[in-house]
């Protein structure tokens, strides 16, 4: 979708503001937030597309004005009460009013180490061998998908090179809407700077991005 | 879809044109409420959040990045096998886990300068540099990194030549990136843990570069 999230290219947010010795939360609600929303997503109810995607739907003006932890909490909301987990009403009271879906798994103590070393690979086998090479010129799709999708705007309808053939993944654009995993090859493709800003970009600039099979048709 | 975002107890009238949220307008209040309705819900484990909390302010950071720079600075085998398979390499040194799945590692040379960035969402490599710090998360880098990477970089205090290429990395599918900086001259013959001193987190998104030693200044 053509959300609010995707900001490549871009204007009017400012300087960037690193901070000296920055500490990892600047609130004790977000070490809180970082744990739920990891806690939540152990349900396995949902998937990392599909959490993605309901953090793309917030109205922009909100996500815009949200600090990240704030997008992640209103994310995992959605997430819940799509879910079954809980409803409308006891997210707004903070209090249980019914029994809700039952998860697969619930996070305890002692399975948090295993859980975060292990992690979720979403490397997938396919059956057929990638369409494109190492060095092979490809274009970008021109689509617009209500949908989620990890081709960002300013990268579609552009031509580029393939640098690398990195495997095959999950495929977002479907498994962020409960159609299946639907794995395809993953390439790395190198745009010049002109080509996607035009004649004044920095001659010096190129892009990449890693980009599904689907979002790529020969030059 | 739609989301009903309009049915509060009490109004309070807001700038924004549209229904706001105003049950996040206080994120302490809103995040105790939804901590102690899951708990009582037996869904989630409030010690199951401290231990994820303990883990990335304590355990996992920058200085397992850093241990990944300074080994391969100090051992080409390992760099050649960090160019090849980043996260069999990375792995060996102890670090895996959540959002450190598929690793890549990109080497600065005197003719490219890389500089990693998430357009679309916040992914970083959490294995090998712990959480990602707010700027990495907010608009004014995620628009503007792959645009106008120079002025960001100013911006951190960082001028490159005007000759060195700039090669900007949009993070947008589960591969995770990490910058190996150049050594620093005047470094030879320093052991790994002084060679890992020498790398910030920075350094390894590519907003910086390695310190040089203070003896070489």
């Amino acid at each position: 979708m053509n959300g609010p999230h995707d900001l490549g290219g871009q204007m009017g947010f400012g300087p960037v503001a690193p901070e000296k010795d920055e500490l990892y939360f600047h609130a004790d609600w977000e070490k809180r937030a970082l744990g739920i929303t990891l806690s939540c997503g152990a349900f396995g109810a949902w998937t990392i597309d599909e959490s993605r995607h309901a953090r793309e739907n917030i109205p922009p003006a909100d996500y815009l004005a949200a600090s990240y932890y704030e997008i992640w909490i209103r994310g995992i909301d959605k997430l819940l009460e799509r879910h079954g987990f809980a409803t409308r009403e006891e997210l707004l009271s903070g209090r249980k009013l019914q029994d809700g879906a039952a998860p697969k798994r619930v996070l305890k103590a002692d399975m948090v180490p295993a859980v975060l070393a292990k992690g979720g690979p979403c490397d997938r086998l396919v059956e057929t061998a990638p369409l494109f090479v190492v060095g092979e010129a490809v274009r970008t799709k021109n689509f617009n998908p209500a949908t989620h999708t990890r081709l960002p705007r300013y990268a579609r309808a552009r031509t580029g090179v393939v640098e690398a053939v990195q495997g095959s993944f999950v495929f977002p654009d479907d498994n962020a809407h409960g159609k299946g995993e639907n794995p395809q090859w993953l390439y790395t493709v190198v745009f010049d700077g002109a080509e996607i800003w035009g004649e004044d970009a920095d001659p010096t600039l190129t892009v990449s991005i890693d980009a599904w099979e689907g979002y790529l048709e020969p030059a | 879809m739609h989301d009903h975002d309009d049915d509060h107890a009490h109004g309070d009238e807001h700038a924004h044109g549209h229904d706001h949220d105003n049950h996040y307008s206080d994120m302490q209040a809103r995040v105790k409420a939804l901590e102690t309705l899951l708990t009582e819900k037996g869904l989630i484990d409030p010690a199951a959040i401290d231990a994820i909390v303990d883990t990335y302010e304590t355990k996992v950071g920058p200085r397992n990045g850093a241990h990944v720079v300074a080994r391969a600075w100090s051992d080409a085998d390992f760099a050649d096998w960090l160019k090849r398979d980043a996260t069999a390499a990375i792995s060996s040194l102890g670090y895996t886990g959540r959002q450190g799945e598929h690793m890549r590692a990109v080497f600065n040379t005197a003719e490219t300068h890389n500089l990693v960035v998430c357009t679309l969402c916040s992914c970083y490599p959490w294995s090998v540099l712990g959480l990602p710090p707010v700027w990495y998360k907010a608009p004014a880098y995620r628009s503007r990194a792959v645009i106008d990477p120079r002025g960001v970089l100013a911006e951190f205090g960082l001028m490159l030549p005007e000759n060195q290429k700039i090669r900007v990395w949009d993070s947008t599918a589960e591969l995770r990136y990490l910058v190996i900086p150049e050594r620093p001259e005047g470094t030879e013959g320093m052991d790994e843990r002084t060679l890992a001193s020498l790398v910030s987190r920075d350094a390894m998104i590519g907003t910086a570069v390695a310190r040089k030693p203070e003896s070489a200044t």
